[in-house]
């Protein structure tokens, strides 16, 4: 619950999600969900079981196709130009990342910033230099996204999504196709935001992301639920995980089976 | 900002119709596309007012980012094509005003050259060609850009940064095109008249320098001001509004961006022959 009201960060009750490219075809129906405030949470699920379309969902990108959504309180729908504020409380990042191609990197990472505070380049500079050291872009500042590597664009992203200092973030499928040192970064990188990071005021930052596999979020203080046959299924902690006889949970777990089975 | 671009297409799902099979009739066929044809304008409509409202009502938001922006535009839909546009104007001066003038010398008729030259070039030719040359080259782009835009999911980015797409993409724009259309136009006319002029002179034909601007002058009143930059502003909107449109409609894939942008180029020449229409009423009846 957040700490201040006791709301939840994201609520659903009786939610039916539509998918984004036809609002006829709902891909997951009657979600009852609930996320308090500096929860982690990883929803798992196959590809195509609708997981990006939840997750813009969650973010109040999407209008549920029934039910309610709140996000902090607050119903989405609503959000108007007088509720800018409470919009951005919410970050969001893309599995491709979504950079705009026009833009170079620090451009990219510059612009919510400048945007909503009416803020020159110069004047957002400090800030903007700060995260881009911190996300290890800045050899990359200058290069627009086209000509840069996709383990790269994705954390131009996330730092894009931070520079507003949401207080949920949102990752669309974080890890696919990461290499090994870029898929350790980010662990460690988002359980750092989990704990609070001082650099993004120090309390823990609610955090949601989406994944086909589930081997490497195994953490305790992580929750799960699992996304299959159009319906969400919480599943608890990681022992829950390990426990689960579901068939897609093992499947999603598949990997680690094979790789403890005895050769 | 999430609602300002569902507004505009919620109504425009043309896919329906283009995806019907093919008519049976000729009647079905003219029924079809007389259906697309409307659901075509209430949607330009619709995205029109909409882009209208957020000029009126965001003028004053993130102006540190957007006049960097609305400059950028209006250089590329202006400053950018000075040189093609000289180079179109000296053409327009040789091949019509020139041999205008030097017929006109030729009957005696030198009388009529003022008022022929401002109905030819000013009136028509000049804001004409100056909206079609702009939406070949300016116009496409923004088709091919937006779209691309849109189906590489940049547009729901903006929307989860609280960028409303309307105000960062669409505005510098549209205003970036009506601003550059009216200057190429007046640059187009001023050097047209000149080299037509200088046509005129190569070939002997007996008029003073003097004689040929103070005709043209006394030809032009203070409506043909007023209507010229009307009519290019208008040209300018429009075309951006039906290439911004195309661009932006529905979530497009990126096979599709070529076949939109030609969509789009038919229609901005068919917008512009209308305002050019509804301009001659404006002209006759004033």
């Amino acid at each position: 619950m957040n700490e201040k009201t006791n709301i939840p960060a994201i609520e659903m009750r009786g939610v039916n999600v539509a998918a984004m490219r036809d609002a006829t075809f709902l891909v997951v129906e009657n979600v009852n969900w609930s996320v308090a405030a500096g929860e982690a949470w990883v929803i798992a699920g196959q590809e195509q079981s609708g997981k990006s379309d939840f997750l813009m969902l969650a973010a109040g990108l999407m209008a549920p196709a029934a039910g309610s959504l709140r996000i902090l309180g607050n119903d989405p729908e609503n959000f108007g130009e007088a509720e800018l504020a409470e919009r951005l409380r919410v970050g969001f990042v893309f599995q491709g990342g979504q950079l705009f191609s026009q833009l170079t990197i620090v451009e990219n990472i510059a612009l919510p910033l400048r945007y909503h505070k009416n803020l020159a380049a110069v004047d957002v500079a400090a800030p903007v230099a700060l995260l881009l050291d911190r996300l290890e872009l800045t050899p990359l500042a200058d290069v627009t996204p086209a000509n840069v590597a996709p383990n790269w664009r994705l954390r131009a992203a996330l730092a894009r999504a931070l520079i507003l200092q949401p207080e949920i973030l949102l990752l669309d499928n974080p890890l696919a196709g990461l290499g090994a040192r870029h898929r350790q970064w980010w662990l460690r990188f988002l359980d750092q935001l989990a704990r609070g990071d001082e650099m993004f005021g120090g309390q823990p930052m609610t955090l949601v992301v989406t994944a086909d596999d589930l081997r490497p979020w195994q953490h305790a203080r992580r929750k799960f639920a699992l996304l299959h046959d159009k319906k969400l299924v919480p599943l608890g902690g990681w022992p829950a995980v390990e426990a689960s006889s579901d068939p897609v949970v093992k499947e999603l777990l598949a990997f680690q089976t094979e790789a403890a089975a005895p050769a | 900002m999430r609602g300002n671009l569902a507004k505009a297409f919620e109504f425009t799902d043309t896919q329906v119709f283009r995806r019907a099979p093919l008519p049976r009739s000729y009647t079905d066929f003219l029924g079809r596309k007389l259906f697309l044809f409307l659901l075509t304008v209430q949607g330009l409509g619709a995205f029109a007012l909409i882009t209208l409202g957020v000029i009126l009502k965001k003028s004053g938001v993130a102006k540190n980012v957007m006049r960097p922006r609305l400059r950028q535009e209006t250089a590329r839909a202006g400053v950018a094509l000075l040189p093609m546009f000289f180079f179109v104007a000296l053409a327009l001066g040789f091949l019509v005003v020139g041999q205008t003038v030097s017929a006109l010398a030729k009957v005696g008729a030198t009388s009529y050259l003022g008022s022929t030259m401002v109905i030819v070039i000013v009136r028509e030719l000049g804001p004409l060609l100056a909206a079609m040359l702009v939406l070949a080259r300016v116009g496409t782009a923004h088709v091919i850009e937006l779209g691309t835009a849109r189906a590489l999911g940049e547009v729901e980015a903006l929307e989860a940064l609280g960028i409303d797409p309307v105000h960062y993409l669409i505005v510098p724009r549209i205003i970036g095109m009506a601003l550059g259309i009216f200057s190429l136009t007046v640059y187009l006319i001023l050097g047209a008249l000149a080299s037509g002029y200088l046509f005129a002179f190569l070939q002997d034909v007996p008029m003073t320098p003097g004689d040929y601007f103070k005709q043209i002058t006394e030809s032009l009143s203070w409506l043909d001001f007023a209507l010229l930059a009307l009519k290019t502003m208008a040209f300018g909107f429009f075309i951006a509004i039906v290439t911004c449109y195309h661009g932006l409609a529905q979530p497009l894939r990126l096979e599709e961006v070529s076949r939109v942008a030609v969509r789009a180029v038919t229609q901005g020449v068919i917008v512009c022959v209308l305002i050019d229409v509804l301009f001659i009423v404006l002209y006759l009846v004033a």
